[in-house]
This record gives C-alpha cells, structure tokens and sequence, in this order.
C-alpha cells in the first residue's frame, strides 16, 4: 500500500518536474528568439518568403472558413432572435463576435494546424539530416536563421488575415442576413455602425498578433526539439499542432479578460 | 611528432553526469597534415569534434584551435572564429532548400561582399574542381547521388578557404568506387591548400579507406587515445585493440 502510493507521488513529481522542465525550455528558446530578432543581420528576404508562406498561402482556407462562418452565425442568431423579433441585430452581433472572438481564434487555428505543422516539420528534418549542425558549424546562428523570420512571418501574417476574416465573414453575414433572409439592407448597415467600435477590431488585431507570436514559437521550438529520425519529425509536428491549438484557446481567455479592462 | 599544432587538447575531460566521454586527453594535431582519429562507435570521436568546434565546452581542459582557447571566446567571437573551419558531413548536409549552386554559394553570400558574378564564378570553379559536371550545378540535392552531395558538400566547405577541414565519417555508406573517390578529393584538397598548411581531421571508423591518405592516426577508446602515431607505425601496432580493428 505505501509502495503505490509512493509510485503515484514520485510519478506525479515526476510528471511536475517534467513539465517545469519543459516550460523552461520554451521560455529560454522564446527569449532566444527575441535576442536574435533585434540583432544583426537582418535577412529580410527569409522574412518576406515566410509572409508569404504564412500569409499569402492561407489566404484561400481562411477565406472558406470566414465565409462559411459569417453565413452559419447569421443563421444561427436568426433563428434564435426571431422569437424575440430582433433579428435585425444579426449584422453588429456577427461583426462584433467575429472582430473579437472569432477572426482572431480561426485563423489562429488555421495557422496553427498549416503553418505551426510545417514549421516543425521543416526545421526537425533539417535537424535529423544534420543541416543545423551545418549551420551552426558554418557560424551562423540557427534560431537566428531559422526560427526569427518564421516568428516574425506569422505575428506579421495573424493580423492581416484576421482583418480579411473578418472582411469576408461580414460579408457572408450581409449575404444571409440581407439577401436570403429579407432583413433592410439599410437597417442592417445602420446597427452594424451603431454598435461596432474601433476598439472591437483592435482587440481582435492585438489577440491575432499575440496568437501568431505564439504558433510561431511553438512551431519552431518543436522543430529544434525533435529527436531521432522521421518518428521524431512526425512527433515534433503533431506537438507543434496540438500545443499551437491548445494555447490559442487557453490564451484567448486571459487576453480577453485583460483588453477587456484596457480598450 | 613535430612543427606547430593546429589543435591542442589539454588535459580535456568531458562529462555528461556520471559518464566520462572524453578522460583526460593531451594530444596536439599538427598544421599541414591529414589526420585520421579511429574508433569504435562511442569512443568519444563526434564529442571530440564538437570541442574542436566549440559546440561544446570541456568539463575540464583546455581546447586551443589556431592558438586560440575555446574557453574564452564569447559566443560572437566562436562563431566568427569556426569560419577558420570547414566541415564535410557524413550525409553532406546539403540545405535541401537550395540547389547545388546555392548551397556552394551560401557561406560566401553569408560571410563575404562578393558581387553575384564573383560568387558565380568561385561556385563554378569550386565545383568544377570536385567534378561536378555542369548538367548537376542546379539540381537539388534530393536529385543527386550520395557520391555528388559529398563532392558538393567538400566544395561548400572549401568555399571560404578554411585552415581546417573536418571530416565526419566521409566514406560512411559509400560503395568502394566511391569511397576511394571520396579519398582521392580529401588527399588533393590537402594536396591544393598545402602551401597556407591546410589541416584535414577525419573522424572514421573505416580503417582501411582513411589509412591510405592519412600521415597521422589516433586511435579512441572509451574517451582514451589507445595510440597516436604515424601511418606506418600504426599498420606495425602490437596493441591487441589496434590489431583487432586493423583485422576486421
């Protein structure tokens, strides 16, 4: 009986330690990061392909998912206000919900799963076939070379293609709400600009960027992580993926909290 | 052994916890020469290399490169300093990102202020100068034989005329036509760089390839020099460890 319970504290300690560990780890390899953005050379071409990748390259899912969104939330708000009779409030609830909330953690999760993956796909293979090490022994720093323009790339990228979320979503929302479901085009317009503020957008911009900091991070820190040969590339992305995921949601909570007392 | 050392270890003890990697080693390897350190898998030969490049700093020892200690060198200055080296990996670590011209060119685009037609025309000549044909110069490393990435990673390391060539187990899974090809462009990049005292390591634990081009052999075992002696007096070890590896 002592013997078990003595397994389950040491596993639980173990576990504990592990995870402090492994924080550790990833708050050194975030400060690394940013040592390494502010110190020369900067490799402007490095941070233009990963906008591009990052940015231009989710143009087309984000899209789909932002349209799709605006048009099922007007739906949805539709069927749900109708009762009360103030459906005419579909337009300023979807853009207020889409600029906070919705923009920011859909496209934080888009990129998470395609770029976070890529990231720790591309730079674990560079790690398991040595070419880091060429890097490195080249006097070149690989965090520096590697990890800053991917960083970058997607705080830069998150911002832009929460804004054209919510571009698109707004117009999916004006689609149903207008054109299928009758609401007055006009009274539609009007209540979207009486309720929506700059500072919806704003908080939903700030939380893009931080999202887009973040994947970045955590897609590259599971790249330089991977150990062992194609298993550990597969495990580096699927963490990449999982923990890109995970702390979009878990830090959307406490940054709304907080811009909520700020804006 | 005589003349200058290019690197010097000593007394360098290196410990991961309760192993001891490298047990106090005191070796010098000298300037001009091709040397080739021998061992069996885990005798300490890939941690004596990251010392020789700074990768890893000692438990104890010193570590001097070109007269220079390690130890002392901020992370700045070791990177500027490993410029002194370059190095041919055991799969060529070619950037798979980048064509062959490319990734010739990388140190240069890097590290020098050479103009896009001087860069060209060094790439070419580097790569002219390990026989890669002309047809290979854009190609991916994804689209070149084992043998080519080899021949294209020693042009990439030779790029910035380095003092210091590593090798890290150059003939590993190579078929014996091109392990003596292999060979045969380590002994004339030496040969081509002798008069600035071009220093070549190679790190092996094929005996047979790397005897024949090599003047100097040191022998790890368990993160201990068993022998360091020249070519012929090595072939003539008595030491039972040594005659079982020249036997296999």
């Amino acid at each position: 009986m002592v013997e078990v319970m003595q397994n389950k504290i040491s596993f639980i300690g173990r576990t504990v330690l592990n995870l402090v560990q492994g924080l550790g780890h990833f708050a050194s390899f975030a400060g690394k990061i940013f040592y390494w953005y502010i110190k020369p050379p900067y490799r402007i071409k490095l941070l233009f392909d990963q906008l591009y990748f990052i940015g231009n390259k989710s143009i087309f899912i984000v899209t789909l998912t932002s349209i799709f969104t605006g048009m099922v939330f007007a739906f949805q708000i539709h069927n749900g206000f109708r009762a009360i009779n103030t459906d005419s409030l579909i337009g300023p609830l979807v853009a207020i919900s889409l600029a906070k909330e919705l923009a920011p953690v859909f496209c934080g999760l888009v990129v998470a799963g395609r770029c976070g993956a890529a990231m720790a796909a591309q730079i674990g293979s560079m790690k398991v076939t040595e070419q880091i090490d060429a890097l490195e022994v080249m006097g070149i720093n690989s965090v520096q070379y590697l990890a800053v323009p991917r960083v970058v790339g997607a705080t830069l990228s998150l911002p832009l293609l929460c804004s054209l979320f919510l571009l698109v979503g707004n117009f999916g929302s004006w689609l149903i709400g207008v054109k299928v479901l009758g609401i007055d085009e006009a009274i539609y317009l009007s209540k979207v600009s009486l309720f929506m503020k700059l500072g919806h957008v704003a908080e939903g911009l700030i939380k893009a960027a931080v999202f887009g900091y973040l994947i970045g991070v955590i897609g590259t820190y599971h790249g330089f992580e991977v150990k062992g040969g194609a298993e550990g590339v597969g495990r580096g992305t699927n963490l990449a993926v999982v923990w890109g995921m995970i702390i979009v949601l878990i830090v959307d909570f406490f940054l709304t909290s907080f811009l909520a007392k700020i804006l | 052994m005589q003349g200058e050392w290019a690197i010097e270890f000593k007394n360098v003890v290196k410990q991961y916890g309760e192993a001891t990697v490298l047990d106090h080693l005191n070796f010098g390897i000298p300037k001009g020469k091709i040397t080739t350190i021998l061992g069996f898998s885990g005798a300490g030969k890939s941690t004596l290399l990251k010392h020789v490049l700074g990768l890893v700093k000692p438990t104890s020892g010193l570590v001097e490169v070109l007269g220079q200690d390690l130890n002392h060198l901020d992370e700045l200055a070791l990177r500027e300093f490993r410029q002194n080296f370059g190095m041919v990996f055991q799969y060529a670590a070619l950037f798979d990102f980048l064509s062959t011209f490319d990734n010739v060119a990388f140190p240069l685009r890097e590290f020098t202020k050479l103009s896009e037609a001087e860069i060209k025309e060094k790439v070419l000549n580097l790569l002219e100068s390990v026989g890669i044909q002309k047809e290979a110069t854009y190609l991916l490393p994804s689209e070149l034989s084992g043998g080519m990435r080899k021949r294209v990673g020693l042009a990439r390391a030779l790029a910035l005329e380095p003092q210091i060539m590593l090798y890290d187990e150059p003939t590993s899974g190579l078929d014996p036509i091109t392990t003596s090809m292999v060979n045969d462009l380590i002994y004339d990049a030496a040969e081509r760089h002798a008069e600035r005292q071009f220093t070549s390591v190679i790190i092996s634990h094929d005996i047979h390839a790397t005897l024949k081009i090599s003047d100097y052999v040191m022998f790890l075992e368990k993160g201990r020099i068993v022998e360091y002696l020249t070519v012929e007096e090595f072939k003539q070890s008595t030491n039972p460890i040594i005659r079982r590896f020249l036997e296999l």
